[in-house]
């Protein structure tokens, strides 16, 4: 099968414009007749659903969690990037989507790319009118700050708390949706199947997660808003329930997956303590803004961190990047921190972190409100007790959140900070249209690969979801629905809905049966560490191979020996988990292939044997110049198809931040 | 910070489902370490018990972060435990020593009924806001972000009253299980903003009768809820709430109330 992105024809600028003037549309009378279905309420599912149901469209939605307004995307805290140039700093659309097109190691689609930057000024538009609290200045405009891999301060935020504002945004839209009855939705639910009639998504299984029910909905189109997989290395930032499962099912189903192997892991998170460790906890990107990232400057420096001196202190973003200093990508960031603490500069107890300090901020601020107060000659106590409090003005919950964690006050010791798995830019492979290889199934958010390339630029996964909800979706789908006003409701006791629940079925009474000795999680511990040794920051051919073989042996045994609780038909989150790692298990196996696949190293995919001298990441645009789109034929067979991508615009060249 | 271990008991709330009647069921919990979190904890002790067989303990949980809400375990007698301003998957467990005993119990209000063991439903929350805590916009058709600007102060005290997570240790904690706090939260970021002001009267006119509906008790303003809130709503949102209510009373503004 021929991959066909549906790229528009015309100028860069003009496409998207152009797309919209001309796609096909849906009347208001049949929009009421036509359902779909959206699975998950993150920021892209919240999004869409809210303004589907605004045009009319019988909308169901489907979360896990208690509440829609629980999803993921709650969490992310620094903030989300438009070029709305509010700082007359030279922003524009074309700046965002170049940054965003180099700061994803030219592995991005031009053409979504970008759309995303020419509709991320609607989208704080929209959300301010929500009554999003964004941050303001005095003079009650809104604040920006920047974030790494730009130049610029394009980034809106609230606070360290900007995923929960927007999201409450969101889900608020939503929740007026259910009011009118244009919506209906179904928390504690999870999707376990897309259901395919002729050739086309037309529903999905779910189970009721409160009474173990399964349940079939039928939907003229599905749409998987179901999050990123970073989770199948067991730690990582996400939350606890974040999963692949809705997009496995997908793929298992003929959607195909592109470019699993990206991974991003962000530099700045709190090192992991001890074995109980069951997430890890993100320090906000933003932090970079002000914070001075350091190690030692002698190997095994055992002195606390305030008692080594200035010129003792190894400030090694600072020193091989120069222009971008501390504000370099995360890809760069993290390798950054590995290569020192691989070399043995490494602090703390576990020698696994490097040093984030605000020392130097608490004094330039502290200067500034002293002469902003008017204040002569102010002491030293004075300017860094003013420079404490505009630091916790700005950065205030993120520094309780460390203080809980670790026990130890920021605001006079450097935080220790190590990278963590955070985000995948891989997912189902979506056309311009977000459509997948599936006709009428979408993905949209996180869990589509679409517009990151290899490397995500900070503050744009809040952007890229809720520009696929808010502005792209209800054009692209109503392009597909226009042709299917014609096709009835299907009823939910067509063969073809029986059959998946069957499926579906059969599979969760396996796994109860198996009754073995040891527990979903040990499984998953297992997985997350074979893909963190061998699938991680750095990875090599000899290294990947050992993964698949190691991945294929632990499926057998999961399949043979895992232990679930319970009964089938209750709450059962062991049940729940067991189902999710099945996925994730099988998932791992397709990221190391993958992995194995692309001989060359571009964002956050890091391949030891191509590297520059100074250990920067060696692209091989002549051979890797394209998407790899996974499709799936059956137990660890997968088979590659390419999307060559074509930089019209765009000259890729070696990504320097130097 | 030192390191410790502790051994401890504790005494967890198990019930099967909703129309069972539950009970307190003892575990002793061994070798914990003072770097864990509190559901950390639980996952060891979850573990032990898979081992041996025996069913685990379901509570709820996400992030892990203190921001999207889930958790929600009312620990000796406190929700969200002992720690100020702190959600229950936030609270280390450096905060216990060696041979403490510690009562876990799920939120206890009407209107969340218990749905297994530590987990409740707390769908009444969403329907509260279904009943008028939004402002209705459609997509598209919004103004430029900057077209009103919005004083700091006012935009501050927004974020501060939208900074609620919807948890319900605030029900939780009262002796009555009112959900004002929640409620009040809501009405009062709305209503300070520009955007949320065409709609305020039938606002808060609709949530609150959409509260008293759900069966949350009232308000007689003791302020445990303000006391246990892991996010600082402070009692002035329901100060705020009530001025708003009587001002949509007696002006009649309750016309498009429901
Ligand atoms: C700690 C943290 C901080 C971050 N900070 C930022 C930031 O500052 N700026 C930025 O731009 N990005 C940030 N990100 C990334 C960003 O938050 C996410 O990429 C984004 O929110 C994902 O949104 P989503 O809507 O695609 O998915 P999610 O928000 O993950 O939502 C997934 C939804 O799918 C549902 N779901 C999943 N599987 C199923 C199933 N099988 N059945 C039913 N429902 C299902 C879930 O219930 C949930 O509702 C951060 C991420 C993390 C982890
Ligand atoms: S007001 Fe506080 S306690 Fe109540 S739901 Fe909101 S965050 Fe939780
Ligand atoms: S688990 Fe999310 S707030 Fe505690």
């Amino acid at each position: 099968m021929a991959l066909n992105s549906k790229i528009p024809a015309g100028l860069l600028e003009e496409k998207w414009e152009k797309y919209k003037s001309t796609c096909k549309l849906v009347n208001p009378a049949n929009k009421r007749q036509l359902e779909v279905i959206v699975i998950g309420t993150g920021l892209a599912g919240a999004s869409a659903a809210a303004a589907l149901g605004e045009l009319g469209y019988k909308v169901k939605t489907f979360c896990f969690q208690d509440s829609p307004r629980r999803a993921h995307s709650i969490a992310a805290q620094g903030g989300i990037n438009a070029a709305k140039n509010y700082q007359n700093d030279g922003d524009s659309t074309y700046r965002l989507f170049y940054d965003t097109v180099k700061g994803g190691d030219y592995r991005a689609r031009e053409a979504n790319v970008y759309r995303l930057a020419s509709v991320s000024a609607n989208i704080i538009d929209q959300c301010v009118a929500q009554g999003v609290p964004f941050a303001r200045e005095y003079g009650g405009l809104l604040s920006n700050r920047s974030f790494g891999g730009t130049q610029v301060q394009r980034t809106f935020y609230a606070a360290g708390q900007t995923g929960q504002q927007l999201l409450i945004g969101a889900y608020q839209a939503l929740e007026r949706q259910v009011a009118l009855g244009n919506v209906t939705q179904y928390s504690r639910h999870e999707m376990l199947d897309v259901v395919m009639i002729d050739g086309k998504a037309r529903g999905v299984i779910v189970r009721n997660l409160v009474t173990g029910e399964l349940e079939r909905h039928f939907g003229h189109a599905v749409l998987l808003c179901s999050g990123g997989y970073g989770n199948v290395f067991y730690l990582s930032t996400n939350a606890m329930g974040s999963n692949v499962t809705a997009a496995w099912k997908a793929h298992k189903k003929g959607a195909f997956f592109g470019n699993p192997c990206y991974t991003q892991i962000h530099p700045t998170c709190i090192p992991v303590s001890g074995d109980h460790q069951s997430k890890l906890t993100l320090m906000s990107e933003s932090l970079r803004n002000d914070g001075r990232i350091w190690v030692p400057k002698a190997k095994g420096d055992n002195r606390k961190p305030n008692d080594i001196p200035e010129e003792e202190r190894d400030y090694y973003l600072e020193r091989r990047y120069p222009a971008f200093g501390n504000l370099v990508p995360r890809d760069v960031a993290s390798r950054a921190a590995k290569e020192r603490c691989d070399a043995g500069y490494g602090v703390g107890a576990s020698k696994q972190a490097v040093y984030l300090d605000y020392a130097a901020a608490v004094q330039r601020y502290g200067k500034i409100e002293v002469s902003k107060q008017g204040i002569a000659n102010a002491d030293a106590a004075t300017i860094t007790k003013l420079g404490k409090e505009v630091v916790k003005e700005k950065y205030g919950n993120l520094f309780e959140m460390y203080e809980k964690i670790t026990g130890e006050n920021p605001y006079e010791v450097p935080m220790r900070i190590y990278p963590a798995v955070h985000y995948t830019m891989g997912g189902l492979w979506v056309d311009y249209e977000l459509q997948t290889t599936i006709p009428g199934l979408y993905a949209l958010g996180e869990a589509n690969f679409s517009d990151h390339g290899a490397n995500r630029l900070g503050a744009s996964a809040l952007m890229q979801g809720l520009a696929d909800g808010y502005f792209v979706i209800p054009y692209t789908m109503g392009n597909y629905l226009a042709d299917d006003i014609r096709t009835k409701s299907i009823p939910t006791d067509h063969p073809a809905f029986v059959e998946a629940e069957n499926a579906v079925r059969d599979r969760i009474n396996q796994l109860m049966n198996i009754k073995g000795t040891e527990s979903v999680e040990s499984f998953h511990k297992r997985l997350g560490k074979i893909m963190w040794d061998k699938c991680g920051m750095a990875r090599n051919e000899k290294g990947l191979k050992e993964a698949i073989a190691e991945i294929q042996a632990l499926r057998k045994e999961f399949w043979s020996n895992v232990r679930i609780p319970g009964e089938v038909n209750e709450y059962n989150p062991e049940l729940d988990k067991a189902n999710r790692v099945a996925d994730f298990i099988e998932l791992g196996e397709l990221m190391c292939i993958d992995a194995l696949n692309r001989n060359e190293s571009c964002g956050g995919h890091f391949r030891e044997e191509y590297q520059t001298e100074d250990g920067e990441a060696l692209r091989q645009d002549d051979q890797y110049m394209y998407v790899a789109a996974w499709e799936y034929k059956g137990e660890s067979n997968f088979e590659l198809h390419k999307e060559d991508l074509n930089y019209e615009v765009v000259h890729p060249s070696a990504r320097s931040y130097k | 910070m030192e390191h410790y271990t502790m051994n401890l008991t504790l005494k967890v709330w198990k019930q099967k489902n909703a129309n069972e009647r539950g009970r307190f069921e003892t575990y002793q919990v061994k070798n914990v370490s003072s770097e864990m979190s509190f559901l950390e904890m639980f996952d060891v002790l979850n573990e032990q018990l898979i081992a041996e067989g025996k069913e685990p303990i379901a509570f709820d949980h996400d992030c892990r972060e203190g921001i999207c809400g889930m958790c929600s375990m009312y620990i000796n007698g406190r929700a969200h435990g002992p720690w100020h301003h702190t959600t229950t998957c936030q609270l280390h467990m450096r905060e216990y020593k060696d041979g403490d005993t510690i009562v876990v119990e799920p939120w206890r209000a009407n209107a969340f009924p218990v749905i297994k063991d530590l987990v409740v439903d707390r769908q009444s929350f969403d329907r509260i806001i279904q009943a008028g805590g939004y402002v209705s916009v459609n997509t598209g058709n919004a103004v430029d972000a900057n077209a009103i600007p919005i004083e700091k102060h006012m935009a501050d005290e927004a974020f501060a009253s939208a900074a609620c997570i919807g948890c319900g240790a605030c029900v939780a904690a009262c002796p009555n299980a009112s959900a004002m706090l929640f409620v009040s939260a809501k009405v009062s970021h709305l209503s300070m903003l520009p955007q949320g002001s065409p709609e305020r009267k039938e606002r808060v006119m609709n949530m609150v009768n959409q509260m008293d509906k759900e069966g949350f008790g009232n308000c007689t303003n003791i302020g445990a809820c303000e006391a246990e809130c892991p996010k600082g709503i402070s009692l002035e949102n329901i100060a705020r709430l009530n001025r708003e209510y009587l001002g949509a009373m007696f002006d009649g503004g309750s016309q498009n109330a429901k």
